[in-house]
Order: C-alpha cells, then sequence, then structure tokens
C-alpha cells in the first residue's frame, strides 16, 4: 500500500484549455503548482495530440501573449509540477485531494484548488447505439489518435454540435470517406448562429475554415439517425430528414450530442451547482472557498471561454485577482458566444422518441426503456432497475435519463470515478491534531 | 372523506412492505404511506444478509423463525431479487475466537440449524483470498443473501394484488384515533396505524428508545470468483455490541454480479448521511487486514445508512406502549432484512388474534429494556 503525500500552493486538476492556461498563470504569478490530467498526455478532449498546444491568431486573438506561446512547451518552470495520468479520485477533507495513476496513489495537499474537469459528450439511446462501431465521435477521434486505423473507412457523423465539425475535419485529415454529418439542430437557427459569429472573428474564422476543408462532405441541418443496424457489427444507419427517411451504408458511426460539463469533482468538494454547471463567481471562485472552476464545467462554450477563466482562475488563486479583473470584457465576449452556443444546439423534441422498449438506456447494467418507464425517479431507476449502478457511474446514462424523463442523479459520494480500495484508505484523510 | 383503511403503514422498506402483505393476506384493506421510494431507505443502505444470529435466545428465535419464512419466499422470488443461498462463514481470528466457533456450532446443532467448523486448511480453501494464517471458522450454509429493494417492491406489489394502496411521495404529518394526516394535506381514515419508519419511526412514536446507528458501505467492480461467501468476522459481535460512538468490523459479500460488498461500520450520534473518509478508512483498514488482495479491487460506489437501533438490540413489534390503536414494527438495527418476515408474521399474529409460531413477548414494545448503554 502506498503512504505519499505532496503539496503545493495550487492544484489544478483537468490539463486541457482551461487547466494548462491556469497552470501556467498560477505558476508563472510565483505559486507552486501541480498540474494533473487523467489522460497520460495533456491537451484535453481538443489538443491533446496536437505538436504543439501554441495558441497564435489564427485560431485565437483573444489570448496573445507570451504565456500563452509557451504552453505546453517542454520548458518547465520548476515551480509547475505536472502529473500526467493522475486522477483526483476522493476529497477526504478540505486542502486534500486522493489521487491515482495506474499504479499507484497519492495525497495531494494544496491551499487552492482549480477544478478544469472538462466536458464530456452527451449520448443518447437509439436502437442498434450498442452495436460495435457506434461510438461517440470524441471518442472515435480519441481511438484514431491512438492508432486506429480509420483510413478509407465509410464514417457517418451525427448529432449535434461543434464538435461533430471537428472530427469530421480530423478524420477527413486521416483520409477516412466521412459520407455525412447529420446535424439534429435546425437550419434556422444555425444560419442565426453563423450570423452571430460575425461578432466574433475568431470563431467566424475557425468556422470558415473547417468548412472549406470539409466541403466534400454532405453536412446535413435537421437530419438524425433512428436506428444503427448490423448482424454483428455496424453496417448501415437508418436516417431521418424532415419527412423523408433513407439509409446509409457504413463501417463507423460517430454520435455526440453536445457536451456535458464535468462537475462531479466539483460536487463532491460540495460546490453550488446552478443548471448543471458549477456556480463561479467572476474571480472563477466557486461556492466554497480557496476552490475555483473554469472551463467546460462552469457552461459548455469551447476553447475561448476555458483559456480566458482559467487565466482568470489562475491569478485569482496565485492571489492577483485584481490582476484577473481586466480579463472580464474578454469572458463576457466568450460567455455570450456560449449562451448562443447552447441554445443553437439544443437537443430537438423528436429525439426522445427514438429509443423502443428493448433498446437499452443504461448499457453497463443493460436497463431498457421499457424498465426505465416503471420508474418514478432516478433513485428509483437506481434502487430497483440498476440503473447508472455499473463503472461508469451514470455518467452515460445519468443525462440521458436527464433528457428522457427529466431525472436527476443523486448526489455525489466517493470515489468520483472507479478508485482501487487502498485509495480510500489514505493516512492523511484525518485531520492531524500537531 | 377519502377511503378508509383497516391499517395505515408507515414506512414502506421491507419491514412496511412486509406487514402490508402479511396484513392483506389477512384480508385488512392496507395503505402504505412511503415518503420516498420503495425499499429506499435503509432497506436499499443494508447488505441483504438473511443470517441466523444468537446474540440472544430471542434474537436466534426471530432470525430462525425468519429464515424459515425466506426459504419459502425465495421459491417465489423473481430473479431481481438476486436471492442467493451463499451461506455465512463466521471468521475467528485467533484461537481465543476459535472457541467462540465451537461454542457457536453447539449452540446452533443444538436448535437444529446445520453449521460445519473449518479449520485453517478448510477456511482457506473455501476462501483462498483471506489472509494467510487464520485459524478457521463456522459455515453456515443455511443463511443467504438476497438484494432488499427489489424484494421490497415485490412485496409491496403482492400486497396491491391483496388489495393494499401504496401512497407514495408523501409522509405522515399527524396521527389521531381515527385517521392519518399526510403532508399533501389528505386525511385518511384508518382502524389503525404501523410505524415501520425505521430510524425515523420516532419522530411518530416519540419516545420509544429508537436511535439512528449510520453504517457505511462500500461495492467494487465486478471481480466473479473473489469472495464466495458471506463472511463475517467473529469480533462482528463486539462491533455490534459496542454501545461506543464508533466501530467497524469485517464483512464482505459476494453479489451475483460478481461484485464483492464491503462492511461494516456502526456510529451512533452522526446524523449527516454523507460518507465520512474517516470511518470508511477504518472499516476498510479493517476488511484489508482479514482479505489484504481487497486493497487493489475497484470501488464504484459508497454509500451509507442508518440503522433503527434498540437499547437492548431486539425489535420492537406490537402495540405502541399508551397509544391505542397504534403498532410499531421498527427498531430492526442491523438484522431488519433477515427479521423483516418474522416482524409481519408476529404483528399480524397480535393485530388478528392468531396464535403466534414464536412467542412475541421479547419483542412487545412495552417490556423492560435494559439501558445498559454504556456498560
Amino acid at each position: 500500500m502506498t503512504e505519499a503525500h505532496v503539496s503545493c500552493d495550487v492544484l489544478v486538476v483537468g490539463g486541457g484549455p482551461a487547466g494548462l492556461t491556469a497552470a501556467q498563470v498560477a505558476c508563472e504569478s510565483g505559486a507552486k503548482t501541480i498540474l494533473l490530467d487523467d489522460n497520460p498526455a495533456f491537451g484535453g478532449q481538443i489538443w491533446r495530440g496536437a505538436k504543439h498546444f501554441r495558441f497564435d491568431n489564427k485560431v485565437l486573438d483573444l489570448i496573445s501573449d507570451q504565456t500563452a506561446a509557451q504552453l505546453g512547451t517542454t520548458d518547465e518552470p520548476a515551480r509547475l509540477r505536472k502529473m500526467p495520468g493522475w486522477r483526483v479520485v476522493a476529497a477526504p477533507r478540505p486542502g486534500v485531494a486522493t489521487a491515482e495513476s495506474l499504479s499507484e496513489t497519492n495525497s495531494i495537499h494544496f491551499q487552492k484548488l482549480i477544478l478544469a474537469t472538462g466536458a464530456r459528450e452527451r449520448f443518447l439511446p437509439f436502437p442498434g447505439w450498442t452495436l460495435p462501431n457506434v461510438m461517440g465521435a470524441g471518442g472515435l477521434q480519441a481511438m484514431v489518435k491512438s492508432g486506429l486505423p480509420i483510413a478509407g473507412k465509410r464514417v457517418v457523423i451525427a448529432g449535434t454540435g461543434p464538435l461533430l465539425l471537428a472530427v469530421a475535419e480530423y478524420l477527413k485529415q486521416c483520409r477516412a470517406d466521412v459520407r455525412l454529418i447529420a446535424e439534429q439542430a435546425s437550419g434556422s437557427s444555425l444560419f442565426r448562429f453563423g450570423l452571430s459569429l460575425t461578432s466574433h472573428p475568431a470563431k467566424l474564422f475557425q468556422a470558415a475554415m473547417l468548412k472549406a476543408r470539409l466541403l466534400t462532405v454532405p453536412y446535413l441541418t435537421d437530419c438524425w439517425v433512428t436506428r444503427a443496424e448490423g448482424k454483428d457489427t455496424l453496417e448501415r444507419v437508418c436516417l431521418r430528414q424532415e419527412s423523408k427517411s433513407w439509409q446509409l451504408e457504413c463501417d463507423y458511426l460517430a454520435t455526440g450530442f453536445h457536451l456535458i460539463p464535468n462537475t462531479e469533482l466539483a460536487e463532491l468538494m460540495g460546490c453550488a451547482i446552478e443548471n448543471g454547471c458549477v456556480k463561479v463567481d467572476e474571480d472563477q471562485q466557486t461556492s466554497v472557498p480557496n476552490v475555483y472552476c473554469a472551463g467546460e464545467p462552469t457552461g459548455i462554450g469551447g476553447v475561448e471561454k476555458s483559456v480566458v477563466e482559467g487565466r482568470i482562475a489562475g491569478l485569482a488563486a496565485a492571489g492577483l485577482a485584481q490582476e484577473a479583473r481586466k480579463y472580464h470584457a474578454v469572458w463576457r465576449h466568450c460567455a455570450r458566444f456560449a449562451g448562443r452556443l447552447n441554445e443553437t444546439f439544443r437537443l430537438r423534441e423528436e429525439l426522445k422518441a427514438l429509443s423502443t422498449d428493448e433498446t437499452f438506456v443504461c448499457r453497463c447494467e443493460d436497463v431498457t426503456l421499457a424498465q426505465l418507464r416503471e420508474c418514478s425517479t432516478w433513485r428509483a431507476a437506481k434502487l430497483h432497475r440498476r440503473c447508472g449502478m455499473g463503472p461508469c457511474q451514470g455518467r452515460i446514462c445519468g443525462p440521458a435519463v436527464e433528457f428522457l424523463f427529466g431525472w436527476k442523479p443523486e448526489s455525489v459520494r466517493p470515489p468520483v470515478f472507479p478508485a482501487r480500495v487502498e485509495s480510500l484508505t489514505q493516512a492523511d484523510v484525518e485531520e492531524k491534531s500537531s | 372523506m377519502s377511503k378508509s383503511f383497516d391499517a395505515v403503514i408507515a414506512g414502506a422498506g421491507i419491514v412496511g412492505t412486509a406487514c402490508a402483505l402479511e396484513l392483506a393476506k389477512a384480508g385488512l384493506c392496507v395503505a402504505v404511506v412511503e415518503p420516498h421510494v420503495v425499499g429506499g431507505g435503509a432497506t436499499a443502505a443494508g447488505m441483504g444478509h438473511v443470517v441466523v444470529m444468537d446474540d440472544s435466545e430471542a434474537q436466534f428465535a426471530l432470525t430462525h423463525y425468519s429464515q424459515q419464512l425466506w426459504q419459502q419466499l425465495a421459491e417465489e422470488l423473481p430473479a431481481f431479487g438476486e436471492s442467493e443461498q451463499r451461506g455465512t462463514i463466521w471468521v475467528a481470528a485467533d484461537e481465543e475466537e476459535m472457541l467462540e466457533v465451537r461454542r457457536k456450532q453447539a449452540y446452533y446443532n443444538a436448535r437444529g440449524v446445520t453449521a460445519e467448523i473449518l479449520d485453517a486448511h478448510a477456511l482457506a480453501e473455501a476462501e483462498p483470498n483471506l489472509r494467510p494464517g487464520l485459524p478457521g471458522g463456522l459455515f453456515v450454509p443455511g443463511d443467504s443473501v438476497v438484494y432488499p429493494p427489489c424484494v421490497a417492491a415485490h412485496l409491496m406489489r403482492r400486497a396491491q394484488d391483496h388489495g393494499a394502496v401504496l401512497m407514495p411521495g408523501r409522509s405522515v404529518t399527524a396521527i389521531a384515533d381515527n385517521g392519518v394526516r399526510l403532508s399533501d394535506g389528505t386525511n385518511v381514515p384508518m382502524g389503525l396505524f404501523v410505524n415501520a419508519a425505521g430510524s425515523w419511526s420516532p419522530e411518530l412514536d416519540p419516545g420509544i428508545g429508537v436511535k439512528k446507528r449510520k453504517g457505511h458501505l462500500l461495492i467494487t467492480d465486478r471481480y466473479p470468483g473473489f469472495v464466495h461467501h458471506q463472511l463475517v468476522e467473529l469480533g462482528y459481535l463486539k462491533s455490534a455490541h459496542s454501545m461506543t460512538s464508533e466501530s467497524v468490523a469485517f464483512n464482505a459479500q459476494p453479489r451475483s454480479t460478481g461484485q464483492v460488498l464491503i462492511g461494516s461500520s456502526r456510529q451512533f450520534g452522526a446524523e449527516g448521511a454523507e460518507v465520512e473518509a474517516h470511518m470508511l478508512r477504518r472499516m476498510l483498514l479493517r476488511a484489508c487486514e482479514y482479505m489484504p488482495g481487497l486493497a487493489r479491487l475497484r470501488t464504484v460506489r459508497t454509500w451509507t445508512g442508518f440503522r433503527a437501533a434498540t437499547p437492548d438490540k431486539l425489535p420492537l413489534i406490537g402495540p405502541s406502549p399508551g397509544r391505542e390503536n397504534r403498532y410499531l414494527a421498527t427498531g430492526h438495527e442491523g438484522l431488519g432484512i433477515t427479521t423483516s418476515l418474522g416482524t409481519a408474521k408476529l404483528l399480524a399474529d397480535q393485530i388478528l388474534k392468531r396464535t403466534p409460531s414464536i412467542p412475541f413477548a421479547p419483542y412487545l414494545p412495552s417490556r423492560s429494556m435494559e439501558h445498559d448503554a454504556h456498560a
């Protein structure tokens, strides 16, 4: 059993755009900083696997100074300790986080904590969604990044949100045969969204870039997958657009219905949640003293919002809240964009009717829609049908069930991720009397 | 004015639903009032270990009687009740506890309960993941495990088949001689009232001496074959008997899913439902002393629950002292799953003036409690 602990001024959990920025800023402001991420590589869902995380004005003109340019480079200040491949599983008492790697457990003592835990894809059940080769859009991208051969494979990308475009672009680069992008959002709302981007020059540029590269891929709005079919593995998908329905042969279906903020660790810490997001003040401080939150957990808003929130949180946690205030105007700009984004990619009611009685909603425990219909609350679904009781701890079925039935998941308890028993027996869970 | 019931039961835990079924089967018109979910309180929080215990003659009588009722129920229980006759192994840590193993075996055998002594070798063979060097244990093959929330739901449905009515999402706010008032303002006329509200029962019947005793449990991911029997350290008795504020004991149970359920902890005076890191730690360190390999298993979930504890560790089954037409079926501490079925029979026997299968006097709420809390 390992008995180790490390300490720091600022602990940053999550190494995506928000966390990387926060860690960099905090340590440059003089704070002894630890940055950890459960992935062996930093960058988050969006930057991982990229050769560099450099910001430049092509992607973003909001952040252009030197510190941003250094992000993710190898010259690491002594004050910054990086812990890739570690995840926080418990928070036994204020100022202590229990973290696990594949083989070790460590207690991290901190003065300030910045939660930059990002977001995950939302999945919705539909007939056939559990077939092999039906996967999350981000998940397929990650598998390709780690070696899944995709060249020449026929891929359909379906769901909602800007992530579909980013994944399509990536898969095209990898020479996949991307046959269709099916976006459930309406064409008119996307048009309005596109117009609003004129006030966000960087976004407009980004969107145009993507579109140019995707020119050869049909992009249909008001369109969604009604079922996936195949004998042992995926062979084709059935699609619908308005009154029209048709089939399309494919090897992979990549689905994702926008993003869900990862708020579990914040909830475990006792942070207040509002409309599914971590509630923060203008310094990115949560309702719990010394705990900050930045990026997608405070509201899905993309890279720019994450970076500026990471910067504000990093400065505030390092005691430079005054300095952070000069970024508030930029933040407001990003927050407006986030509002439009989430409005545009709101799920349409028709998606609630895709599943049949036999469709599994909880894949860990094989709970069907018909079984859930017999329940009246999330707790009843858990206790009487084992919904959400598997190793994903309800991360996948929870948001789907909330969309389908309006049930809110229960409070978060340790461990926030499946954790080794020994990680819950760390010596320093109890306050030392000395 | 709404429909009148012969009996209104507060609480749709395993005790309340068992009582509802028993009374409804006897022809009474029954309503069950449940603020949350059927089987969602201590019923959902416990291990679901159906076990014969010999803490006292009265405890033995009730657990043994109940276990026979469980064997009958098992035949009709749907698969989701996850009923499995795993048997219990009481694990001895030293030679002193082996003496207890021998005493316990003699006690059980004398009363018709099969119990077999395992020596060090047999114990290691039965449970290879226990730490080496343990002197032995007592194997009680008749004990079983169930998944209590689904059993409670099944009992409730059976009661409903016999005409019982479930009133979910509401609690009892006032009790009069001829009716109860619910939190939604409804008045429910009734003949008699049964308090089966577990650790919340003193709110309805103040002064009955039931106290909350908090417990923690943990469940792992799926590791089929890691544990084969319900394992309990013999020191468990010391933990259960201890009236000090905090204690832990080694309990491990194989679920039909291959998951391992790990317990147990006992706390008086802890009112909040939050998982307490220090109790969890103590409980798990204890478990790892007995089964070092547990340390590397992955936990998927932890939770807490509140046992309804009485000073003499026996449940309260019968008329609520000084309150006409009111009955108690509460105070089952850690044995509520096991003794729920016997409780329902004994309660119905009293209400219906039937001849009981075992004497109910030891469980009457009017008995004098030995307040040896800090002995």
